[in-house]
Formats: structure tokens, C-alpha cells, sequence
């Protein structure tokens, strides 16, 4: 049997645009597997001659669906070029929202793309296996997902002025305090939504039996892992240090965030857009490490909110040391929307929480800023380089998908060689090849391009290009 | 005023109605007079008329081209057509234009929802921009300590260049060069960090009618501008004279 190379493109329920090839051997054997990111944005090329004060809502434009993540770290980096400690109001309404973002963004990953996987199964009809096909089976369950995204998105809005991409998050803090009809809206939302976070949890936790199989090889290896800690060295998303931990769930390293320089560094592959980033001190491809939800909740030594703390507790018996299985970044997204949750309730119960002092003004006084916070899918950095005047001459981005871009190909490699065998493709197969994509909930660039449809072609090509068999599903 | 040279009054239609005017006022003055909409971008009351724009565009019975409304000044009998569809289609088409010959890019602008520009593009409908861009890579100068000109967004309407002449009296501003290559400049095209001239009182940001003049560190969507001064300041002058 000659050689073959099996293309699944495009990946579909992710965020953006990608392709996997998976090369088989002579035996039918996965030998190599690729995750390849198609498409190129140049925001790093593009910002610069613009004034650093216009970053923060030009960098937004990255992501229709984080904006409020590249929000929040380009403005940390801004705060970082004018030298200022912004005021308390301002970082506790810029939690609030980095907390919201986290919420819609979770329930978007976790109810739009993946339950279609969880609730109907791995090889269920492709027609049917998305969002809609849960409205048919589990209504309630597609309800409380757009409710959940819902409240998340509102928030936002309530806050910010608008959900998607507002302009309320500026260098020096935020334009404009909470009002108080706001705060009370938001926190007479809260109990309804930590409800159904807690159904989706428990729901979770009772389904984990039926995918043994998918746990046991869905990017299930040791790597280190990556994420922002609090000086308590409890979850926390806005600031703090960076902490390393290794697959045995000690500590490596805990680093400041502004010096990421010091122990990260990026790869390109002439296979893919996406750079990939490295542990320095272990090198390539030793230093693998793995950021986001599952990263987090392994990286901590507690949680400051009560029921999410409960269900760390849980969550961290899966394993004796870090929690290895990548299938696990659902359940620990699912803590993080309890704690999101918990969290804003706490940050608006503050008696200051509609201070209006909240934005510190000053020039041009660094040359360059570092900003790192977490977004949802992991640790988010902006680093920008000025001139004199404040206009850009340099910038970099390490988003949380170029973290975990060599472990989302080894990941692919692991389930490709586990489910994907010979000549004879099914489409269950494929499906957990992008399923384990999705368990990292890539955000290849703006949004979702999944229409529901599994839109899958693949090509079974023998080594010298031979078309051998092609399966398309629509 | 009646002690000088008697005005005449001249009797014309706009758009069929008919309407007196001084013989000194333009068919754009008559029209606002009458509460007839003519759109209009480089124009500000206040400042001198430069027939920058070519929105204000209106049709003249007998004159086979089309006549900017701002600097054209009324005649007996005069026939004006101000809204057609004729007139609609090129006063998108120029609109288009202008946002095709720079980096108009509203959603990351610091003047968006406070532009003139975008309010007419709203205005008039403009839907599409039909002419393929030019992307040309302009500069921004942000050497002054409290302003900044991004050319990116200038749409050349000499509103600054104006009321730097016309009402500061420092004439900091002024145009260079000609067709794409024109663009705004400060003293002979010094930094404006660099001008001499330049009292750093910032008519010209306010007067600015897009993004392309801004207060240092007003970030997306916070320029709003300022223009309540201009009247005053001309009532002023008028009655020291």
C-alpha cells in the first residue's frame, strides 16, 4: 500500500479558518499529522505608524469574539508606555469585564462547538451533530447555552457600551465609571446564570464515563503548562505573575509577566501561519507547554470563590499530579464560567465597585509595554514598541493558540494514530481529529465561520499525489 | 449696513420655490435661510467659503455644469435645482471618492461617531464605496505636544487652514503639492512639534471635521469636537470692525 496524506479542511466548529493533513504510511499508519492555520491577519505589521493610544480598539479587531481579551492586554501594555499605576476602579471594572468575556466565550465554545460532539456523539450524523441538532435533542440545554452567552455579552455591554468590539477600555484605565443601574442589573443576573453553569457542570461530570476512550487520547501527554497565577497564587485573570508548572504538578518557575522575553520564544513552520512559542530554557520541542482553562486550573493553588473552589478541588482528583487529558479543558472551562460568575458578584459587592475615579492620563513616558492577562483560551500578551512621539514602530503578539499550537499538533497526531486507520475512512474518525482541535478552542483569528454544516473533504492521496479516494460530507 | 451701498434683493427658485436673497449672498446662504438642505463638508459658518468639497453641488437653469452652492452667488430670475437624482448620484460619487483616496477606516477612527464625514456618508445614503482604494501610506505627525495630524484621514477640506488665517491670525497651515500628493502642512511643512508660528490653540482640531486633527490621547471613538467658540469669536470680530 503506497503512502498516503488524508487533508480534513477545513477544520470546522472552530474559530477561524485551518486544515489538518495526517500522512499515512506504507501500513496505513498515521506517521505524521499537521495542523496548519490558512489564513494570515498582519496585525503586527499593519499597527505600526499609528499612535499607541488607538491600540487597544485597533487590536480588538482581531477577534470578533475576544475582543475584550486584546482589549485588556494591549491597554496593560499602553498603561505599561505611560508609566502609570492606573486607578483601582479601573482595574476592578477591567476585571469585570475580562470575567464577562471569559463567560460568553466559554459558553460560546462549550455549548456551540462541542456539546453538538458531547450530547449527540462523536460519530452521530454530521447533518445533525451541531448547535441546531442540540436545539432538537436537548432544547434546554441549547437555551441555557445562548442564555449563558447571553448574560456574558450583556454584561459587556452594560459595561462597555456595546458587545462587541466597544472602545471603553483605554490606555491609563477605562472611559467611563459603573452606574449603579448597571451594577444591579448585572448582579440580579448572576444567580439565574451560576444556575445554569452549575446544570452544565453536573451534566458534564455525569457524561465523562462515555468518553473514556476520547480522555485517554485526546492530547493526553506531559507538557508543561502555563498561566497566570495571583500573588496568593490563586486563578486570577487580569494580572500577576506567570507561572510554569511541569507535567507532575510542580512548580517550575514563577517568572514576572513583563519579562516573557526572558523565558519564551516563537518558531514558524513553513506549514502553518501560527508561530509556535517555546519554554526557553527547555528549547524546541522540549519546551511544549499547554495555556487556557485547563493550564490555569493546574497552574493554581486555589481558587478565591467558593463553589468554583469546590469543584477545583474535584476536578483536581482526575489526576496525581497536573491533569494531563486535553479532553479535560470542557470540564475545567466549566469552572472557570462558575468562578467568572462568583468572581463579578464579589468585584461589584465592593463598596467602591462605582468609584469614578477610573482612568489615569499621562504622555509618552516608556518606549516600550508588555501586557499580559488571560484571555479565554489562554495567556494573551501584547508587546508594543514606540517612538518619541507615541507611534508604533514595533509590535508583537503571542496569543494563547501559538501557547498551545505544539501541543494542538501533537494532540492531533495522538488521536489520528489512535482512530484513524488504513485505507478506509469514516467520517467518526475525522470528526474526533477535529474534535481534539476544538478541546483547546482555538481562536485562529475573528470568529466563527461554522454554519453548522460539517463542511469536510478529505483526500486519500498515495505519495506521489495520487487522487485515491476522495469523501466529502456536507 | 444701511449706511453703505444699498443692498439689492434678488428674487430666484430653489427647487421650485420661490425665494428672496441679498444680491451678496450665496445660493448655499439663501437655501440654509429658507431651511432648504444642501449638503456641504468643507463649509463652516464662521469661516470663508473654499469651495473645497464639491458637495454642495447644484443645478442652475441655463448653465450647462454643475455649480458649487457655496461660492456661488445668487442672480435675478436664477432657477436652482438643489435635490435630483442626478445631483444625489454625484454627491455620493464624490463622497466616495473621498473615502477611497485615503484610509478612511471608521471603526478604529478616534473620531468615529462624533465624523462629519461619516454622518454625511449616512446622510446621503452612501451604502458602498464603488472606486477601488488607494491604501496610500500617508504619514502621522504626532510631534506637537497636545495634537495630531494623521493624513490618513484628512480629506482636504481646509477648514484648518482657515480658521488658522481667518480667526487665530497665525496662518500655521497651508497646502502643499497637488493632486494625490496634496496633503495639509505646518509652517513650510515643519513637524508641527517644530512650528514657529503655531500658538498651539487648537481651532484647527476642533474645526477638523474627521479624525485627521486630534487631541493627543483621546482614543477610539473619543474626539468629539468643539466648534461653539467659532460663532462667538466671529460675532466678536464683526463688531470691533
Amino acid at each position: 500500500m503506497p503512502r498516503q496524506t488524508i487533508v480534513i479542511d477545513p477544520v470546522t466548529r472552530i474559530e477561524g479558518h485551518s486544515k489538518i493533513s495526517l500522512h499515512l504510511d506504507e501500513e496505513g499508519h498515521v506517521e505524521e499529522a499537521y495542523f496548519h492555520v490558512t489564513q494570515f491577519r498582519g496585525f503586527e505589521k499593519f499597527c505600526e505608524g499609528r499612535p499607541f493610544y488607538e491600540m487597544p480598539s485597533l487590536m480588538a479587531r482581531i477577534c470578533g469574539i475576544c475582543p475584550v481579551s486584546h482589549l485588556i492586554a494591549s491597554a496593560k501594555a499602553c498603561d505599561a508606555i505611560l508609566a502609570v499605576r492606573i486607578p483601582e476602579g479601573a482595574v476592578r471594572l477591567r476585571k469585570v469585564l475580562n470575567l464577562a468575556q471569559i463567560l460568553q466565550s466559554h459558553a460560546l465554545s462549550f455549548f456551540y462547538l462541542s456539546v453538538p460532539d458531547l450530547l449527540l456523539g462523536m460519530d452521530s450524523d454530521p447533518a445533525t451533530r451541531n448547535v441546531f441538532g442540540v436545539m432538537e435533542t436537548n432544547p434546554a440545554m441549547a437555551r441555557d447555552g445562548v442564555r449563558l452567552r447571553q448574560f456574558g455579552q450583556q454584561i459587556i455591554e452594560w459595561l462597555a457600551g456595546k458587545r462587541i468590539h466597544p472602545a471603553w477600555v483605554v490606555p491609563g484605565g477605562v472611559s467611563s465609571p459603573l452606574t449603579a443601574e448597571n451594577r444591579d442589573r448585572i448582579l440580579a443576573g448572576i444567580p439565574e446564570a451560576l444556575a445554569i453553569a452549575t446544570r452544565a457542570l453536573d451534566w458534564f461530570k455525569t457524561e465523562i464515563e462515555r468518553f473514556r476512550e476520547e480522555i485517554r487520547c485526546f492530547a493526553n501527554f506531559p507538557t508543561l503548562f502555563m498561566g497566570l497565577v495571583g500573588d496568593d497564587g490563586t486563578l486570577e485573570h487580569y494580572s500577576g505573575k506567570l507561572r510554569f508548572l511541569d507535567a507532575g504538578g510542580h512548580v517550575v518557575a514563577d517568572y514576572a509577566d513583563t519579562s516573557y522575553p526572558d523565558y519564551l520564544a516563537e518558531i514558524a513552520h513553513p506549514w502553518s501561519y501560527l508561530k509556535t512559542s517555546f519554554y526557553k530554557p527547555l528549547g524546541y520541542p522540549d519546551g511544549v507547554y499547554r495555556v487556557g482553562p485547563l493550564a490555569r486550573l493546574n497552574v493554581i493553588d486555589g481558587i478565591s470563590t467558593p463553589r468554583a473552589s469546590q469543584e477545583w478541588a474535584e476536578f483536581r482528583e482526575l489526576d496525581r499530579g497536573a491533569v494531563l487529558s486535553s479532553f479535560y479543558y470542557h470540564y475545567a472551562r466549566l469552572i472557570e464560567i462558575v468562578y467568572a460568575l462568583e468572581k463579578i458578584e464579589q468585584l461589584l459587592h465592593d463598596s467602591d465597585a462605582l468609584d469614578s475615579n477610573v482612568r489615569a492620563h499621562a504622555s509618552v513616558n516608556n518606549s516600550e509595554g508588555i501586557g499580559v492577562s488571560e484571555a479565554p483560551r489562554g495567556t494573551l500578551m501584547h508587546h508594543y514598541k514606540v517612538d518619541r512621539d507615541g507611534l508604533i514602530t514595533w509590535a508583537n503578539l503571542i496569543i494563547a493558540t501559538g501557547h498551545n499550537n505544539a501541543a494542538m499538533n501533537r494532540g492531533v497526531l495522538q488521536v489520528a494514530r489512535h482512530f484513524v486507520h488504513g485505507n478506509k475512512l469514516t467520517e467518526g474518525m475525522l470528526n474526533r481529529v477535529e474534535a481534539v482541535i476544538r478541546c483547546f478552542d482555538p481562536c485562529l483569528s475573528c470568529s466563527t465561520h461554522a454554519d453548522g454544516r460539517l463542511a469536510l473533504e478529505v483526500e486519500l492521496r498515495s505519495h506521489q499525489g495520487e487522487l485515491v479516494d476522495v469523501c466529502r460530507t456536507r | 449696513m444701511s449706511a453703505r451701498a444699498p443692498i439689492r434683493v434678488k428674487t430666484l427658485t430653489i427647487d421650485g420655490r420661490e425665494v428672496g436673497a441679498r444680491e451678496d449672498q450665496t445660493i448655499l446662504e439663501v437655501a440654509r435661510e429658507n431651511n432648504i438642505f444642501i449638503p456641504t463638508l468643507c463649509n463652516l459658518p464662521g469661516l470663508s467659503n473654499a469651495g473645497a468639497c464639491r458637495l454642495c453641488i447644484v443645478e442652475v437653469k441655463g448653465v450647462n455644469k454643475l455649480l458649487p452652492a457655496c461660492v456661488t452667488r445668487v442672480a435675478e430670475g436664477m432657477e436652482v435645482t438643489v435635490n435630483s437624482e442626478r445631483l444625489a448620484k454625484f454627491r455620493r460619487g464624490i463622497l466616495e471618492l473621498v473615502f477611497a483616496e485615503r484610509n478612511h477606516v471608521c471603526s478604529v477612527c478616534v473620531t468615529n461617531g462624533h465624523c462629519d464625514l461619516q454622518n454625511m456618508a449616512l446622510k446621503l445614503g452612501m451604502t458602498h464605496v464603488h472606486f477601488p482604494y488607494q491604501y496610500p501610506r500617508m504619514p502621522v505627525d504626532a510631534s506637537h505636544e497636545r495634537f495630531v495630524v494623521d493624513h490618513n484621514r484628512c480629506i482636504l477640506c481646509a477648514r484648518c487652514v482657515r480658521v488658522c488665517d481667518e480667526i487665530e491670525g497665525a496662518h500655521t497651515w497651508d497646502i502643499m503639492s497637488r493632486g494625490v500628493e496634496c496633503r495639509v502642512i505646518t509652517d513650510l511643512a515643519q513637524p508641527w512639534g517644530k512650528s514657529e508660528s503655531c500658538t498651539g490653540c487648537g481651532k484647527c482640531v476642533q474645526v477638523c471635521p474627521t479624525g485627521a486633527l486630534s487631541e493627543k490621547g483621546k482614543s477610539v471613538a473619543e474626539m468629539s469636537k468643539r466648534r461653539q467658540f467659532l460663532p462667538y469669536l466671529t460675532l466678536m470680530r464683526e463688531g470691533r470692525r
